[in-house]
């Protein structure tokens, strides 16, 4: 029953982003945008700034595509909801909605990055799973937020003032193990950091259950 | 709370600690020389901001179970406290670490860590200024003030403990233990820790009773409504 009421609630996020295909588009450019940017700066980048600069940009991409998980919806709409799933779901749905979200447009973005800035990956498969761990840790932590903006009166600006900080350590957690994949170098407990790292996306998910409720309610 | 011993205490202790810290005998070690007595005023720093930190947890789930405002005034006035210490303890690490890794700020794991955390605890107050709302203002910083406690444990101590740093206790760097932290050294260091936590919990006391006079005026009309028959 709980798993029916979830993935009710994903197929509803996933139909919405479908019929307002034009936000999604925006994301699209948004990130093109952003690449292209960054290549007329930078050019063709040695592997180590390529890293950087790719890791930037996902943080980016998550503020504005992820963030947009609780805000774009009106604050009424919120009520309707309040009376019909428990809050746990609720939020359980928007992550598993801004996790695939996230997932795509990193994956449009990494593809992007090899047609334009280059190609430095030497384990092209473990870079796209370092992407895809990175594309669910921001998206959990960036759905909380954007679950905290949504409720201090819409302010999205909240997201990135409350965000970056809590982004720092992850980020710098995800460059250091995407260096594996493109720097053959060794690197002991690599596979201790890769845990760390779920760890606290476990954290983050847990945390977020406990303490939706308490925002959810007015 | 109001009573004065702890505070006497408190004073006692904080002197003390200055000058016996600066004062008395302390092991010689190559390269620390004289800057191992920064122990007595840098480590407590620390001690006291997650003490203080911790005690804002508490009142901020307590304040979730309950919604008594009462407990948000606790739990802002402890954090903001705790920032200051947070404040004071970067800034003596800073200057111990310039005559000792050479440099006020050498990206080491630990500063990066505690420069993280920091931020995070900055944008706490900044999302309280942009709430006016108080039932709501306290909700959501309550919401986000155990949010960002839950996740600051790690970064303070097991993230920097995973890399090399070269903070004592890391890297093969001996820590506080392992210095001949002999009974001289621990003779201070444990009273400094409780002075300056005392010292910590004195502020905030104040800042909680004013906060909680001006939220006492600010609802006196509902006190009055209510004395009504």
């Amino acid at each position: 029953m709980a798993g029916g009421k979830l993935t009710t609630l994903i197929y509803k996020d996933l139909l919405l982003e479908w019929r307002q295909k034009h936000t999604f588009y925006g994301v699209l450019l948004y990130v093109g945008a952003t690449v292209f940017m960054v290549y007329m700066m930078s050019g063709q980048p040695e592997a180590k700034i390529w890293n950087a600069l790719f890791w930037i940009t996902q943080l980016f991409i998550a503020v504005n595509s992820v963030a947009k998980s609780f805000l774009q919806e009106h604050p009424n709409r919120f009520r309707y909801y309040y009376t019909i799933v428990k809050p746990a779901h609720f939020l359980l749905a928007k992550m598993v909605y801004s996790t695939l979200l996230m997932v795509a447009v990193s994956s449009i973005a990494l593809l992007l990055f090899n047609i334009m800035l280059g190609a430095p990956l030497v384990q092209v498969g473990l870079f796209a799973a370092v992407t895809a761990v990175g594309s669910i840790s921001l998206a959990v932590i960036f759905t909380f937020l954007s679950a905290i903006a949504a409720r201090a009166q819409n302010n999205s600006a909240l997201i990135a003032i409350l965000g970056f900080p809590l982004a720092t350590p992850i980020l710098m957690i995800l460059s250091k193990l995407a260096v594996k994949a493109i720097v053959p170098v060794y690197q002991p407990g690599w596979w201790k950091l890769m845990l760390v790292l779920l760890a606290l996306d476990i954290l983050v998910i847990i945390l977020g259950i406990i303490l939706f409720p308490f925002l959810w309610q007015e | 709370m109001r009573k004065s011993w702890w505070k006497v205490a408190c004073v006692v202790l904080v002197l003390y600690a200055i000058i016996g810290g600066l004062l008395m005998p302390v092991p010689r070690q190559h390269i620390l020389n004289e800057t191992i007595r920064n122990l007595y005023f840098h480590v407590p720093m620390w001690f006291t901001m997650i003490l203080l930190f911790t005690g804002a947890f508490i009142y901020a789930i307590k304040y979730l179970r309950t919604g008594r405002l009462e407990y948000d005034i606790y739990s802002v006035a402890l954090t903001k406290v705790g920032i200051f210490f947070s404040i004071l303890g970067m800034v003596t690490g800073m200057e111990w670490a310039k005559y000792t890794w050479g440099e006020p700020w050498s990206n080491d794991p630990k500063q990066l860590g505690t420069a993280v955390c920091m931020l995070i605890y900055f944008a706490y107050l900044i999302l309280r200024g942009g709430l006016n709302d108080e039932e709501k203002r306290a909700k959501i910083s309550s919401v986000y003030n155990i949010f960002a406690f839950a996740l600051m444990i790690p970064l303070i101590w097991v993230l920097p403990r995973m890399v090399d740093s070269l903070h004592p206790g890391n890297g093969g760097n001996p820590g506080f233990n392992a210095y001949d932290l002999d009974a001289r050294m621990r003779g201070v260091f444990y009273p400094a820790v409780i002075g300056w936590f005392l010292l910590g919990l004195w502020i905030s006391t104040l800042i909680i009773r004013t906060e909680l006079i001006r939220y006492r005026r600010d609802n006196d009309f509902m006190l009055t409504k209510n004395k009504q028959p």
